[in-house]
């Protein structure tokens, strides 16, 4: 349970940076966060107690492996997801790169073209 | 009052996000279709390393859009900093004889590591994607300690395309001869727990790596070039 609730509180505590920070380094680094903790929390969920990782290099772990291993789904899936989000974090910086060129500041407050 | 808005939406959201979860008791048995994947994933790939074996076999169609969506990413930002008129003038500070001399005898120690670990994805932890990612960390090393260090841009763009066109043609060598798209029937299975074993998995794993290596490197690059070029 303390697993859920602390990768809950690393999205809540990114989502706020997203929310009420001015500056846009902040809040790309809040998406980071958000992205962190959507991981922990997949791989907290598949985390059965008392198993070891699912990597067969022991030959007692070859018979009756589901009784031994903790789901390797869920790992396999936050390995797709952590790539996709260093993706998105690397576009997310290169359009940073390009909006402080064009005005030269990093406040969101000074790009009111989107405002309507 | 902007914050305290924020902060009783977030309490709020974190709340029921909370009373969601708790309805999955933490640390119990929850298996559904990967009950199969882990008990048969010995017979049917060989791949000690499990993970390996759903992401590069049972699930390999999706790490190949997952190696596009990367793709994707590498040629937007390359598009986004070309049409980028990022010519400040940036202090460029030489780094210390420490940063310099450690990683002169770190990159090649580097790169030999990432070749290791995505050779052996299917035996330990890690794979392509971790490999690849060391790679790409020794040219960042390189990067940030010499002035004169250029990574030859066409040799990185042609290592990768070559990478990915590798990938699909062993998936397309599974579905002439295997039965299915990215099938793990078309080479011999192996004993399990050695480095010659499970089938296409190693290789894939090899192309995932140099493809990953290439493409991260190259994406560093080319934002390192931006406050480079002025000089």
């Amino acid at each position: 349970m303390a697993f859920f609730t602390a990768s809950i509180l690393l999205i809540l505590i990114g989502l706020y940076a997203v929310l009420v920070k001015r500056n846009i380094m902040k809040i790309v680094i809040g998406l980071s966060l958000m992205d962190t903790g959507v991981n922990l929390l997949i791989v907290s969920l598949g985390f059965i107690r008392g198993r070891t990782a699912p990597i067969i290099n022991v030959k007692d772990l070859l018979f009756n492996t589901s009784s031994k291993v903790v789901d390797p789904l869920p790992q396999a899936l936050v390995l797709t997801a952590i790539v996709i989000g260093v993706a998105v974090t690397a576009v997310a910086l290169s359009i940073v790169m390009l909006m402080y060129s064009k005005k030269g500041t990093l406040e969101i407050d000074e790009y009111k073209e989107l405002k309507w | 009052m902007r914050k305290l808005i924020a902060i009783a939406f977030l309490l709020i959201l974190g709340f029921f996000m909370l009373k969601i979860v708790s309805v999955f008791p933490f640390g119990e048995e929850r298996w559904g279709v990967s009950r199969h994947y882990v008990d048969k994933g010995i017979e049917e790939n060989r791949a000690s390393n499990l993970v390996t074996s759903i992401v590069v076999n049972y699930r390999g169609f999706d790490t190949l859009g997952e190696v596009t969506v990367l793709f994707l990413a590498a040629t937007a930002l390359a598009f986004l900093l070309a049409t980028c008129k990022c010519r400040k003038k940036y202090e460029r500070i030489e780094a210390s004889l420490t940063l310099k001399t450690a990683s002169d005898i770190l990159y090649p120690l580097l790169i030999l590591f990432g070749a290791y670990i995505f050779i052996h994805g299917h035996l330990t932890p890690g794979g392509g994607f971790q490999g690849g990612t060391v790679i790409a960390s020794a040219v960042m090393l390189m990067l940030l300690s010499h002035f004169t260090f250029h990574p030859n841009h066409r040799a990185l763009s042609t290592i990768e395309g070559l990478a990915g066109i590798i990938f699909v043609l062993i998936g397309f060598a599974g579905f002439i001869w295997g039965g299915s798209f990215l099938a793990n029937n078309i080479l011999p299975l192996g004993h399990w727990n050695r480095l010659f074993s499970a089938g296409v998995i190693p290789l894939i794993y090899i192309a995932i790596g140099f493809k990953v290596g290439a493409e991260l490197s190259g994406l560093i690059t080319d934002m390192y070039k931006v406050t480079k070029e002025e000089e």
